[in-house]
């Protein structure tokens, strides 16, 4: 495969890429609300008082935070037969990055003042309240970067999803090099369509960060 | 009033009788460890309602665990706290006898208590109207705007009736300090206490909360426990002083007897140390 470029496979190209990069999207978002919600719950049930919470929960994390995405991706497929994989692939990077950012919520609750929790209690307020409306807010601000940057780096692992059928825009690119011998058009455009909506998110989370005063 | 002669050492099991008189708080032979260093040992004393008391002493002495323990942010090692005859570290099972308490009961009996923190506490994500509101609202179930109206209310005492849309952040530490005294009247507590509220204050600062203080003191029937370094302040708001040293009262009385005459060496040592 050497460097020679053809504008004219370029444009043959590029609404495939387009077509595909409109499933990277699709899971990528619904990857990381999934992420963003699941690693919360984890990470307030990690801090319940009945050790038969924290234990199952840390087992389950553990789990997925020591196995590769690809080894869950295909492993969750074949538990779901006849499910679109989209759905299954989405919700499995879903669950997996929900791994990393229950840590992230973890670490964010953890740097909460104790002072905070001590008002709250001098002021006999519930459980569940103090985490609604005093804990929480605060740990999610503190938190919003590291969820950002996971953001984007679950957009740059959804190529894994092809290995399940998902046509996401890197499949895409290799069904169309499969077809015509001709890879090089194809993988220049898809890395620079990932550079054109990463490196602007990577700028925001960056400015997100210096908002909050990280 | 107090005294420092743990003259039985019976267990809550053993005198679950209640307490004697009419003290709103009693603390009942209670004792204090954190691993091997015990804190508080078989303290005894009781406050009777509407008083205002100062524990002073030394840095370490036990004091601020005093209202830790009040406050049930801390649990006892030993011994009964008495609140309105009341056991707030204990819940009477049917057969009359005492339990450790559970979450349910301390979240029902800790509502006569409020506190106000050194390191003030505020909430930086709530203005200071939400602040002052939060807990009449959803901890009471005060109507909302009657939770805002009374809020009003107790910004206008403690001067800072212009701050109600401010964020915590925004304000001085002495304002800062002021809308937490206004959050914890808020919930119209029976026992308020107050740990080294001015500690963390700037030294121009002090003297307003000390002066805010002053005037609750005087215009409120609230029971007062109070941890301070100020014995100005002390002498002018306290019925009863006492003073600790190594988990105990040493001394005890009004502030004219601590202050002018105190008997013990010890308190004398002290005195002499700060004033």
């Amino acid at each position: 495969m050497t460097f020679d470029w053809s504008w004219e496979r370029a444009q043959e190209v590029l609404p495939l890429l387009l077509e595909g990069f409109k499933i990277t999207l699709l899971a990528t978002v619904f990857g990381i609300a999934l992420a963003a919600a699941l690693g919360l719950a984890v990470a307030v049930a990690g801090r319940a008082p009945s050790r038969l919470v924290r234990a199952p929960v840390r087992a389950v994390t553990e789990f997925v935070r020591s196995t590769p995405l690809v080894v869950q991706l295909v492993f969750a497929v074949a538990l779901f037969p006849g499910t679109d994989p989209l759905y299954v692939g989405t919700a499995v990077l879903g669950i997996h990055y929900a791994g990393y950012t229950s840590e992230v919520y973890r670490a964010g609750i953890d740097a909460v003042p104790r002072g905070q929790w001590e008002a709250c209690t001098a002021l006999s307020m519930s459980g569940r309240r103090t985490w609604q409306a005093v804990i929480l807010p605060q740990a999610i601000r503190n938190v919003l970067p590291a969820l950002g940057n996971y953001a984007i780096s679950m957009f740059k692992e959804t190529p894994f999803l092809a290995i399940i059928t998902v046509s996401e825009m890197v499949r895409q690119a290799r069904e169309y090099g499969a077809e015509h011998f001709y890879y090089t058009e194809a993988f220049t455009l898809a890395g620079l369509i990932f550079l054109a909506a990463s490196y602007p998110t990577s700028l925001l989370v960056r400015s997100l960060e210096k908002r909050l005063g990280h | 009033m107090a005294t420092d002669q743990p003259v039985k050492k019976t267990g809550p099991e053993d005198a679950p009788g209640g307490t004697s008189g009419s003290a709103l708080v009693h603390f009942d032979q209670v004792v204090k460890r954190y691993g091997d260093h015990t804190v508080l040992d078989h303290l005894d004393f009781e406050v009777q309602r509407g008083k205002h008391v100062t524990l002073i002493g030394p840095s370490g002495s036990g004091k601020t665990t005093i209202l830790r323990l009040l406050m049930t942010l801390e649990k006892v090692s030993g011994g009964v706290i008495w609140v309105d005859g009341e056991p707030l570290t204990h819940r009477r099972t049917p057969g009359g006898k005492l339990k450790s308490a559970d979450e349910k009961h301390l979240r029902q009996v800790r509502k006569k208590i409020g506190m106000v923190f050194q390191q003030f506490n505020l909430f930086p994500n709530m203005k200071v109207l939400q602040n002052i509101i939060e807990a009449p609202v959803n901890v009471l179930g005060m109507d909302k705007d009657e939770a805002a109206e009374r809020a009003r209310g107790l910004l206008e005492l403690v001067g800072l009736s212009d701050k109600i849309d401010a964020h915590p952040t925004q304000l001085s530490g002495g304002q800062q300090q002021r809308v937490a005294i206004a959050r914890a009247l808020a919930m119209r507590p029976e026992i308020l206490l107050l740990d080294e509220v001015t500690s963390a204050l700037d030294p121009e600062l002090v003297a307003g909360v000390l002066d805010l203080l002053r005037d609750i003191a005087r215009s409120t029937d609230i029971t007062m426990l109070c941890v301070t370094h100020e014995m100005g302040f002390a002498r002018d708001i306290s019925d009863t002083v006492m003073m600790f040293n190594e988990g105990r009262v040493i001394e005890s009385g009004t502030p004219e007897k601590i202050f002018t005459a105190p008997e013990h060496e010890r308190t004398r040592d002290f005195l002499g140390a700060i004033l």
